[in-house]
């Protein structure tokens, strides 16, 4: 599975005078099996880009290659393509609609084509990886809550086991323990069902935490494509984009001006603890022995 | 695609035209499309030609704007023009095996399909100088009279502005929905008429239950702010005559008396 993004360019309303880049001169290359995450401010151009991976929304110019197949060339099987690009979109739980949450789970591969024992299999499966209980199978998906409907939406793409799993902000609108669940339950089944995935976000620490590399949109342009821990460094750029580097990184930068030698790009709080714990040993500070 | 449609077509611009009162321009456009109706006389079309192209060139809207609402009765207007050209009785000018076209059937639809456009451009004006909250502030205002009758015009009118505010939400919305659903394989273009029906319960059922549930939101927020019906609530923007109003009426008296006795003229 590989996604190539070659120059992609999308003008709204060209040629008129109102005409602006959503997307301008984006190019890069998703390679099988990787987390990455997709960052930007409001307007950046994230789901303008993201829509155009299942050609749901034609460039202007330049292309998308799936599997190293021009999605844009004539002929090419949209259809087909959207059952292996899997799409998630914002705030999902607004698109159910079938009587019965098993159902619902089944719209998808239908579409592609399965048969009903076929669908109800895969239907099943996506739920149990979802973490919805079998109890609510047969309920309506209008009696869940928020976050039943959520999990339950993720699990209508996932039933088409796609190569790749696109979801943008699917933690939107979450308390944090919601957010923790979501974006742990995304990280299972990537490693359990090695499925690609790009996990478009505005959090800086979800996106430290599980991508191995961030592409940072600036203005319909890619600013960065790199590790957390490089595009972390950059943090006056990041914030001229909009963004910030995660909280414990601005951490870091206290400790190491009041003599601390930590990491400048730790990110996350577990790696901050172990980092501020090493520096102090190292310092002689704590005893070798506390570890 | 869905974001092309534009409701009520309102034409932002300075004009004497635009900063008429809304009731003027309801009562101006009824005037004009009755006119429309009270005569046959070639000098009825003229005066009305000049009224209307008069009133459009006082809009400062650009010409391509008021021509757009035409795109709607294109068909209508093909029809009715082929039918009266070649179905009316009289005088031939040719023939195409029983197809007769004569000078009565050419001034019959002539005249129908002018007197369409002009109902249409008429109307378009209305829309494009004046936005939906002027639309039903003026219509309220215009209906009060029923509220002796105990039609509910206030509240008809909250409906009103209400639907016209959502009407953008709503389309927006219908894109998503739509969108969300063709990742998932959707489709809602091929098939027959049976097929596209049922194509569309996964979009309607999302968008139905959608506008339930801002409608009840909104409900909440208004009552938040103490909404309770029309009883006593006044408002931010009234609408008060100014002499320009007083004028425009004068005009439109006028030109209706005018259109009305041009009957009495050999032509």
């Amino acid at each position: 599975m590989s996604i190539r993004v070659e120059n992609l360019t999308h003008i709204y309303q060209e040629g008129t005078a109102m005409e602006s880049y959503a997307l301008d001169d984006v190019s890069f290359r998703i390679e099988d099996g990787s987390f990455i995450g997709l960052i930007g401010h409001t307007g950046s151009g994230k789901s303008t880009l993201v829509q155009h991976l299942n050609g749901l929304v034609k460039p202007s110019s330049g292309t998308v290659y799936f599997n190293e197949e021009d999605i844009f060339a004539p002929g090419y099987d949209l259809r087909a393509l959207r059952g292996k690009v899997g799409l998630v979109f914002q705030y999902p739980e607004y698109q159910l609609f079938e009587e019965t949450v098993l159902k619902d789970v089944m719209f998808g591969p239908r579409n592609m084509g399965a048969s009903d024992r076929e669908a109800e299999s895969r239907a099943r499966t996506a739920l149990g990886l979802v973490g919805v209980e079998e109890e609510l199978f047969e309920k309506s998906p209008f009696e869940l809550s928020g976050g039943q409907k959520r999990r339950v939406a993720i699990a209508g793409v996932l039933a088409m086991e796609p190569e790749v799993i696109i979801l943008d902000e699917p933690t939107a609108g979450l308390d944090p323990a919601g957010r923790d669940e979501i974006l742990g339950m995304i990280n299972d089944f990537h490693h359990k069902k090695h499925i690609s995935v790009l996990l478009v976000s505005h959090s800086m620490e979800d996106v430290a935490e599980y991508a191995d590399k961030i592409l940072v949109m600036k203005q319909g342009r890619l600013m960065y494509f790199d590790t957390p821990k490089n595009v972390f460094a950059h943090r006056k750029e990041l914030e001229e984009a909009g963004l910030s580097a995660p909280e414990m990184c601005y951490l870091a930068d206290e400790l190491r001006a009041a003599g601390l030698d930590v990491d400048p790009v730790m990110s996350t709080v577990e790696e901050a603890a172990d980092e501020i714990m090493r520096a102090l040993r190292e310092r002689g500070a704590i005893p070798a022995a506390m570890a | 695609m869905l974001r092309d449609i534009t409701i009520g077509q309102y034409y932002p611009t300075e004009s004497v035209i635009h900063r008429l009162d809304p009731r003027t321009k309801l009562f101006g456009t009824v005037v004009f499309l009755v006119s429309l109706f009270v005569s046959r006389q070639l000098s009825a079309y003229i005066l009305a030609t000049l009224f209307l192209f008069g009133v459009i060139r006082l809009s400062n809207v650009p010409f391509k704007f008021i021509t757009k609402g035409l795109k709607g009765v294109i068909f209508l207007l093909i029809l009715s023009v082929s039918f009266n050209l070649f179905l009316t009785p009289g005088r031939e000018i040719f023939r195409l095996g029983f197809l007769k076209m004569t000078w009565e059937g050419l001034q019959i639809s002539a005249f129908m399909a002018l007197r369409l456009i002009y109902l249409v451009l008429g109307s378009s004006v209305m829309t494009l100088t004046t936005t939906p909250t002027q639309l039903t502030d003026g219509l309220e205002r215009g209906l009060g009279i029923l509220k002796k009758f105990g039609v509910p015009v206030h509240e008809i009118a909250m409906m009103m502005s209400i639907a016209l505010r959502f009407i953008p939400i709503l389309i927006e919305e219908t894109d998503k929905i739509m969108k969300a659903q063709m990742a998932r394989g959707a489709d809602f273009e091929s098939g027959g008429l049976v097929q596209k029906a049922k194509a569309m319960i996964p979009l309607l059922v999302p968008l139905f239950i959608s506008a339930f549930r801002r409608a009840s939101d909104l409900a909440m927020a208004m009552e938040a702010r103490c909404y309770h019906g029309g009883e006593g609530r006044t408002k931010m923007k009234p609408l008060v005559y100014a002499a320009r109003d007083r004028i425009a009426y004068l005009v439109l008296w006028l030109y209706l008396a005018a259109m009305i006795g041009s009957r009495f003229l050999p032509l």
